[in-house]
């Protein structure tokens, strides 16, 4: 296991910790950047440059930012009067994730397939990955982009609502 | 390069899933709820990732673009999930789970 693996795990486990722990809902937003943004460091450890880049343009620049203003536009909603020790709801979940995490490392550490061994660094350029993506993989790209056209719409459309209708 | 073994991978993907898990289950802001959602969401990419650099032949591509296209489909979700609870937001005042249990506009 090496020290950066050790020191960006740890900085991404605390980061998420704090995302969903905070009070302050601004403190959120900003410690899931930094979630986010160590993730994006793990992709480029694992030699995925292409992804790691992806994840800080897309969730670093954009989610993230995302998130920052409907907690701004949503800021009169009561900023935290919930009260997580109350009531069995809160125990009943965080026992459901504990199992859950409890499943899924048992049956990671018994599992065969994890004991094969690192192969050689893949040297894949990003010429490659345009290729791959304009033959092999070129309708899942269009359906993409459909996607993505009809989410920008759809969601322009849900905040725009409220005032065509006054 | 990183001599890490992959178990390694899977164990902090699955703490970061139930993290994420458990966000989405206990917390009744619905904004920390969708980060829950998000933070799951990673926690499979980085999965996808690790299994495709462990793979005994990564110049398939195929995780990789798995990962790329999961990116954007939970950009777009992102996008679409907020907006509802910002127009929600405007209907009801409120951004809690308990204030949204009608389906009445």
């Amino acid at each position: 296991m090496s020290a950066v693996f050790i020191f960006l795990a740890g900085l991404l486990l605390a980061s998420s910790l704090a995302a969903v722990m905070f009070r302050r809902l601004v403190y959120t937003a900003l410690s899931l950047a930094v979630a986010f943004a160590s993730l994006a460091a793990l992709y480029l450890h694992l030699g995925a440059e292409f992804a790691g880049f992806a994840q800080v343009m897309v969730y670093v620049g954009a989610v993230a930012i995302l998130i920052v203003f409907a907690l701004l536009l949503t800021r009169n909603a009561g900023s935290d009067p919930e009260h997580p020790g109350h009531g069995g709801s809160w125990i009943t979940g965080a026992a459901i994730a504990v199992l859950v995490f409890g499943c899924l490392a048992f049956n990671i550490v018994t599992s065969s397939a994890c004991a094969r061994p690192m192969p050689n660094p893949p040297s894949i350029t990003t010429r490659q990955i345009g290729e791959s993506l304009m033959t092999r993989y070129v309708l899942p790209l269009e359906v993409l982009g459909l996607l993505l056209t009809a989410a920008a719409l759809g969601a322009a459309t849900l905040a725009l609502e409220d005032k065509r209708k006054s | 390069m990183s001599g890490t073994p992959l178990v390694y991978y899977l164990l902090l993907a699955a703490l970061l899933f139930s993290i994420g898990l458990g966000a989405a289950l206990t917390r009744r802001n619905a904004i920390l709820v969708l980060i829950g959602i998000e933070l799951m969401l990673n926690a499979a990419n980085l999965n996808f990732i690790a299994f495709w650099r462990y793979s005994p032949n990564p110049e398939a591509l195929s995780g990789f673009m798995f990962v790329l296209f999961s990116i954007a489909v939970a950009a777009a979700e992102a996008a679409v999930g907020l907006a509802l609870i910002v127009s929600i937001y405007r209907h009801r005042r409120t951004t809690r789970l308990e204030g949204m249990s009608s389906l009445k506009g």
